[in-house]
């Protein structure tokens, strides 16, 4: 494969945050609640800039999910931001009734999702936020890719009337979207185009699969790569246009097997043109304590795991 | 409206509430029978609003949330004599493809309604968000909302609680149904909330009490609420009520919180409640 160029190495939730104090200038209904992880969140700068558009909600997840769908009415467009933990499994239920059911325009914001966050481990590292939030209706579930496409995303969603998931993380890494890159809710983006194999994936796990598709690459095996920043809607045109040429897939996420993008993929491909899939995420199991990159070594989600998916799915395609 | 009219509208309204329950064997009477009289009065008298004209976005007007949305039927019941949709429509209550849900929701486009409710403890944070949203748009309306006292046992309830008080959230005003009742049983015995009227006043609130039952007393301390806008404090009005008011058998116990009348207790119960603007 010919190299991808990247811009430097940066956190995506910084990407976030130097969004959100971008969006804080453009549109006056932006306003950002948070649960005393502003910090950690790098919602500083919108804070410092826009301080009476600022809400900091103190340890209380349930009332800012409230909060925020309260603020809509009126016109205001609220982001939250926490842990990814937070933004989801603690408050399911306020998101379910008060936001999705009730359709209303809240941004919900996450950060440190998956085994990235590392050291604080499993109580902190949320691997079914994904799965939890597809499932509702009229949710978008959005997982950009790098710090890049993490900023354009969050400054797409403010244009986007419904809720939205948004979902990033804590580890640096490498940069390689564009900085000029239009981001499309639903679009696909495809990094590479291939003939042997598609690989499918979406956050961090994007540039594992890079590294993994150079892997390949050195064996002559042809990757076809895609950029699943959207788990819902899901590009289901990209997927069936691409096992059209490669008639095997990997699907690769930092989180649970179970209700993630590999199981949305899944359904994509069983309704339309079964193929051999394999699955890169989480088998059915907390994370723990760590250094961030070894704990993808060891639940299977670095780039060597996904290269052998990629061989095995090919050997199982024949 | 007087007197006279409040208590007649709030007759109809009670009428309405058991035909409803009552023809769907299913819904919450008791609940909703108590909070007649306070929700005729808000909705005929003390908001300021827009029925025929309902927007969302409620720009100058005040907003009404019910956080327990359970008593849909009171709710339903002003919303439709008031104006927002066709009185008939109270026909279709909890039936398939109807908007009146069986808890309020958004997604059927009824009008007068802003946020699903259902599940407790909610409505407080949502009132709070609205009433931050109305600062920010400089708009001098009030957010109302209405809890009932055993919606109190939801912790989220407290967590705005502690917010409204601590960035002094001024252009709310939340009423509980203080029946001392819930589905199991009192509310002393399933899970006592101690002294509300302490509690709430430790969290920083105003705090009101007034005779849910008496349409002097919800006028005094609702008027006085409402001076109360614009100092500094969140104001909460302990509303002591009887669940089932108005229906002889249905008072003095928790009994009737969720259960349907069936014909025969129908025709009882409508025996006590006049018929003053016309049944649906």
């Amino acid at each position: 494969m010919k190299s991808i160029e990247t811009f430097g190495n940066k956190d995506t939730r910084s990407g976030f945050g130097e969004g959100l104090a971008e969006l804080g200038a453009r549109n006056e209904n932006v306003v950002a609640l948070c649960a005393d992880l502003t910090g950690s969140l790098k919602m500083n700068a919108f804070q410092d800039a826009y301080p009476d558009r600022f809400y900091q909600v103190g340890i209380a997840e349930a009332n800012m999910m409230g909060m925020a769908a309260g603020m809509t009415i009126g016109g205001k467009i609220p982001f939250t931001g926490t842990f990814a933990n937070f933004s989801t499994g603690r408050v399911y239920d306020q998101i379910r009734q008060s936001i999705a059911y009730s359709q209303k325009n809240v941004k919900i914001c996450a950060s440190h999702a998956g085994l990235t966050l590392g050291e604080d481990g499993a109580t902190h590292q949320i691997l079914e936020d994904i799965g939890m939030m597809r499932m509702l209706p009229n949710m978008t579930v959005i997982v950009p890719a790098d710090f890049n496409q993490t900023k354009q995303a969050t400054i797409a969603i403010a244009d986007h009337q419904g809720p939205v998931y948004l979902r990033f993380g804590r580890p640096v890494m490498p940069i390689f979207v564009k900085s000029d890159a239009v981001f499309q809710i639903g679009k696909a983006d495809i990094i590479q185009e291939g003939t042997d194999v598609t690989i499918i994936a979406c956050g961090h796990m994007v540039w594992k699969s890079i590294e993994a598709a150079q892997l390949l690459a050195a064996k002559g095996i042809s990757v076809e790569l895609i950029n699943m920043h959207t788990i819902k809607p899901l590009d289901e045109e990209a997927i069936l246009k691409s096992v059209a040429k490669t008639k095997c897939i990997v699907t690769a996420e930092e989180h649970m097997a179970n209700g993630g993008l590999g199981e949305a993929v899944a359904r994509v491909l069983a309704s339309n043109t079964p193929c051999p899939q394999e699955f890169i995420a989480v088998d059915d199991s907390f994370g723990e304590s760590g250094k961030p990159m070894d704990l993808m070594e060891k639940y299977g989600l670095g780039a060597t795991h996904i290269e052998a998916a990629a061989q095995k799915a090919m050997q199982r395609r024949g | 409206m007087n007197k006279e009219e409040l208590k007649s509208t709030a007759s109809q309204v009670r009428r309405d509430i058991v035909r409803m329950v009552s023809a769907v064997k299913s819904g919450h009477p008791g609940g909703s029978l108590g909070c007649a009289d306070f929700m005729t009065y808000l909705y005929f008298e003390s908001m300021r609003h827009n029925p025929s004209h309902f927007s969302m976005n409620a720009k100058d007007e005040d907003v009404f949330y019910l956080s327990n949305g359970h008593i849909s039927p009171v709710w339903y019941s002003v919303l439709a004599r008031s104006g927002y949709f066709p009185v008939s429509e109270l026909a279709t209550f909890r039936k398939i493809s109807s908007r009146l849900q069986g808890h309020p929701s958004t997604d059927k486009n009824l009008p007068g309604i802003r946020m699903a409710s259902g599940s407790l403890g909610q409505g407080l944070s949502v009132a709070i968000g609205t009433a931050a949203t109305k600062k920010l748009n400089n708009d001098k309306s009030i957010v109302y909302t209405l809890h009932g006292d055993g919606e109190l046992q939801e912790g989220q309830i407290w967590e705005a609680a502690m917010y409204a008080a601590g960035n002094k959230v001024d252009n709310l005003i939340a009423t509980i149904d203080f029946n001392g009742r819930q589905i199991d049983g009192d509310v002393d015995d399933v899970l006592p909330l101690g002294s509300l009227k302490e509690k709430w006043q430790a969290f920083g609130w105003d705090v009101l009490e007034m005779d849910g039952h008496n349409f002097e007393s919800i006028h005094s301390t609702l008027t006085e609420a409402k001076g109360k806008m614009g100092q500094g404090k969140p104001v909460v009005i302990i509303m002591k009520t009887e669940m089932g008011m108005g229906v002889d058998f249905m008072m003095g116990t928790h009994k009737w919180h969720g259960v349907a009348p069936n014909e025969e207790q129908l025709k009882d119960a409508l025996g006590q409640l006049k018929e003053t603007l016309g049944d649906y």
